[in-house]
């Protein structure tokens, strides 16, 4: 099933595969390892709601929802999930 | 600084990847490393002298890759590129290896001698990761060594790497000059190198964060920790104040009966004794004591990660306001000190929050401006007491 997302709609423990990234942010979030095809998962989402933390190659990194909805990415693997 | 003869040795790597950590464990030099990204803007030199040669090492800015979108990566690259630097130690971070491999292939492209530093190897060990560094040298043509800069690990091995002039083995036939195909490249190359036992983001963690950035918990948290850091360094600050200014205005008294019994004319001791040395015992009195408690527990709360948190706890609150929720740490660090603080707001990506986030730290009551220890001094100096409000240094 492949329904595509903004990586900004990923709920808390989702994960998801990118397909494109967009934006003033492309640039640098292609130097942090996100490309097509990287897996990331959403492991924080702030208190207030924005911004969130997503696990990227290893690494946490926190985006505002202007950037991260600029991303979109195939959901999947859902029930699995990141042991969050 | 550096003689010709010298050998210039440059360290690149990621932001917190500890590469002023190597740099410091290397040279000597003491330079502040800290816990976020960005600390080295403009470029460190350090020399050091190791079995009789003299090398001349710089710290470059960090970045992520050399295709300069941001200042420090020009900076970097600019550095890398023209061939300055006899050798490139390149610091990776062990804890995520992919990342720092993006940038190390990046520069094994572009430079002469590049030597891959695995950094933070006490790090991933604890995190359960377990890296290859044979096979790392092999993939990447280049060699490589494993250290832990804090504990000073590797260092040694690093420095005799230094040594051997031509061990670099040019095999660097498959790379191709794309962001994406190093990104690749690195993923590759780290699945062969690294072997993780439990998740590299792990459990504990995970509650930890939940709970710090958590909904409810959150702010409470924020909260009471920004009290007790004020309530130990206003409470704490008041007796060594006390101490060091009974201490200094003591001399003071003593000063003013030497000069009296040498006869000294009344508007030299008035200038010197109740003017200079009175203020400068004042400031000493009132400014260090906070300074000695706050800046140790803001680094402590740096060091284990809780200020980072805040920022991402509080960042929607700064957008409200068109700033960077790292502006949260820039202010807590105002309260320490100003110059400090402004100082820090290099830390701040994007050049319009910056530049507010300097011009407001300006609003932040640094600690020689707390009114407590302050009120606490005026008791020693009746006399002062109209001028309310003293000179703050910060």
């Amino acid at each position: 099933m492949d329904m595509i997302r903004r990586l900004s709609e990923l709920r808390q423990g989702e994960r998801a595969v990118v397909i494109d990234v967009g934006g003033d942010m492309r640039d640098r979030l292609q130097d942090m390892g996100l490309i097509e095809g990287t897996e990331v998962a959403c492991v924080q989402i702030s208190p207030l709601g924005d911004p969130s933390a997503y696990l990227i190659r290893g690494a946490v990194i926190a985006l505002r929802e202007e950037d991260s909805c600029l991303v979109k990415c195939s959901a999947e693997d859902q029930e699995k999930g990141v042991m969050v | 600084m550096n003689n010709d003869s010298d050998r210039i040795i440059a360290l690149a790597g990621n932001p917190n990847s500890g590469k002023s950590t190597v740099f410091n464990a290397v040279t000597g030099l003491r330079q502040h490393t800290g816990n976020w990204a960005g600390k080295t803007v403009s470029v460190v030199r350090g020399r050091r002298t190791y079995n009789k040669k003299d090398y001349t090492f710089v710290d470059l800015p960090g970045c992520y890759s050399l295709s300069s979108h941001s200042a420090e990566e020009a900076a970097a690259r600019e550095f890398i590129c023209s061939g300055s630097a006899d050798t490139v130690i390149v610091v990776c971070d062990a804890t995520c290896l992919e990342r720092s491999l993006n940038l190390a292939l990046q520069i094994i492209e572009s430079a002469e001698r590049v030597i891959v530093c695995v950094n933070l190897m006490d790090e991933a060990h604890k995190k359960g990761i377990t890296i290859n560094l044979a096979t790392l040298s092999d993939r990447l043509g280049v060699p490589v060594v494993g250290t832990s800069a804090r504990s000073k690990k590797g260092l040694s091995q690093l420095l005799d790497l230094l040594e051997q002039p031509e061990q670099v083995t040019a095999k660097r036939s498959e790379h191709i000059d794309s962001a994406s195909s190093f990104i690749k490249t690195a993923e590759r190359i780290s699945k062969e190198c690294v072997t993780v036992t439990n998740d590299g983001y792990k459990n504990s963690d995970i509650r930890a964060d939940r709970i710090i950035t958590g909904k409810r918990t959150a702010f409470p948290i924020m909260l009471l920790t920004l009290f007790g850091v004020f309530w130990l360094t206003i409470t704490g600050a008041n007796y060594p104040s006390e101490l060091i200014a009974g201490g200094l205005f003591w001399i003071e008294d003593r000063l003013l009966d030497f000069f009296i019994w040498v006869n000294c004319p009344a508007i030299v001791y008035e200038v010197l004794v109740l003017g200079v040395y009175r203020v400068l015992a004042w400031v000493v009195s009132v400014m260090l004591p906070p300074m000695a408690i706050f800046f140790p527990l803001f680094t402590l709360l740096e060091d284990i990660g809780f200020l980072p948190r805040v920022a991402f706890n509080l960042d929607k609150c700064f957008k409200k306001c068109s700033a960077c929720g790292k502006q949260a740490l820039t202010m807590c660090m105002g309260f320490g000190c100003n110059a400090a603080g402004i100082i820090g707001c290099r830390i701040i990506n994007s050049p319009r929050e910056r530049l507010i986030a300097i011009i407001t730290n300006n609003f932040v009551p640094c600690n020689g401006r707390f009114a407590p220890p302050h009120q606490k001094q005026q008791s020693y100096l009746p006399e002062l007491t109209k001028a309310k409000q003293m000179p703050s240094l910060s």
